[in-house]
């Protein structure tokens, strides 16, 4: 299964049409949660607001997250060891107040288990290869086992 | 044997608490658990609930609160030191937000090593409870390098 988010609150019609264009050749069921967007999926499941303790349920079963940019959808992905794509909500197109989420997408692309693109092109490929990850989840990336060490020294009083 | 001078307690000994508010700040610490497992630790949270959800069982419910909602910001100053004098932690750490922040203060008055680690969702600059938290906090840690200064923030690597 696939699940695609783009969260619970400001619409992302852009990704959810891509992705409901898409859904047909993957060969998987595809769910998506829609937030305010206006969109009418044709082949694939679609609610505005799915609760965390089903989310949750769906993400166990999923094997990969298409996204907006959004830092706290890239965080349950790592928690849940799920890889994530992610596409960037545009200012200019009223998708979110600014372009932060390009921001977002420089400074997290290339760490594992993460996929970032530009727009909606290329997506295909991208889940393909997004789906062909293997054992990514094993690997904590370096930022990450930095920062466990670091809090290992400072909780038992070493110094940093 | 103990040498003199020298603190050794067993890393399961360590008392730590963990707090985070519901949402992004939670799943970061969720990140953190593997290393915190490794000490006696406690967790505090908005959502014990959601903490449910990820198998964390007896985790302490704060009141949510930020700077523009005052009266709930005062019920979570309350709330913060019983917490805190109940589980009388060597170490208190949070990644967010202002109920942390509290339990952080809350952790000065009875001795406690207190660090905040600001929320990898602020890439361009400190949170306000990041910023009070150089001040406040024994150690006040960015997840972005480009934020980190000499002395505070410092940069200790990212959950990412």
């Amino acid at each position: 299964m696939i699940i695609v988010t783009v969260g619970m609150q400001l619409g992302f019609d852009r990704l959810i049409k891509a992705m409901d264009a898409l859904a047909p050749t993957l060969g998987m069921p595809v769910i998506a949660q829609t937030g305010e967007g206006s969109y009418q999926t044709h082949n694939m499941e679609a609610r505005a607001k799915i609760a965390s303790a089903e989310f949750e349920a769906l993400l166990g079963d999923a094997r990969l997250i298409v996204s907006h940019a959004g830092i706290g959808t890239v965080l349950t992905a790592a928690r849940c060891k799920k890889p994530i794509r992610l596409v960037p909500r545009r200012g200019d197109l009223g998708e979110h107040r600014n372009d932060h989420q390009f921001a977002a997408v420089r400074k997290l692309a290339g760490r594992p288990g993460i996929l970032v693109a530009q727009d909606e092109t290329g997506l295909q490929e991208q889940i393909a290869a997004a789906l062909a990850l293997r054992e990514w989840t094993e690997v904590r990336s370096p930022t990450a086992s930095q920062l466990h060490d670091a809090l290992a020294r400072f909780i038992e009083g070493k110094g940093l | 044997m103990q040498q003199a001078g020298m603190r050794c307690v067993a890393n399961d000994r360590i008392r730590v608490l963990a707090v985070a508010s519901g949402g992004g700040h939670w799943e970061q610490l969720m990140l953190l658990r593997p290393t915190l497992e490794q000490y006696d630790v406690r967790f505090a949270t908005t959502e014990p609930a959601v903490a449910a959800q990820h198998g964390v069982s007896g985790a302490e419910t704060l009141p949510d609160c930020n700077q523009n909602m005052p009266l709930q910001s005062a019920l979570c100053a309350l709330v913060a030191p019983k917490i805190v004098v109940r589980h009388r932690p060597r170490v208190i750490l949070s990644t967010g937000a202002a109920p942390g922040f509290f339990c952080i203060l809350a952790g000065r008055l009875i001795g406690a090593h207190t660090l905040w680690i600001d929320s990898v969702a602020n890439g361009e600059e400190l949170s306000m409870c990041g910023k009070l938290s150089k001040w406040f906090a024994h150690e006040c840690w960015t997840q972005w390098e480009h934020l980190a200064g000499p002395d505070r923030p410092r940069y200790h690597g990212a959950v990412l």
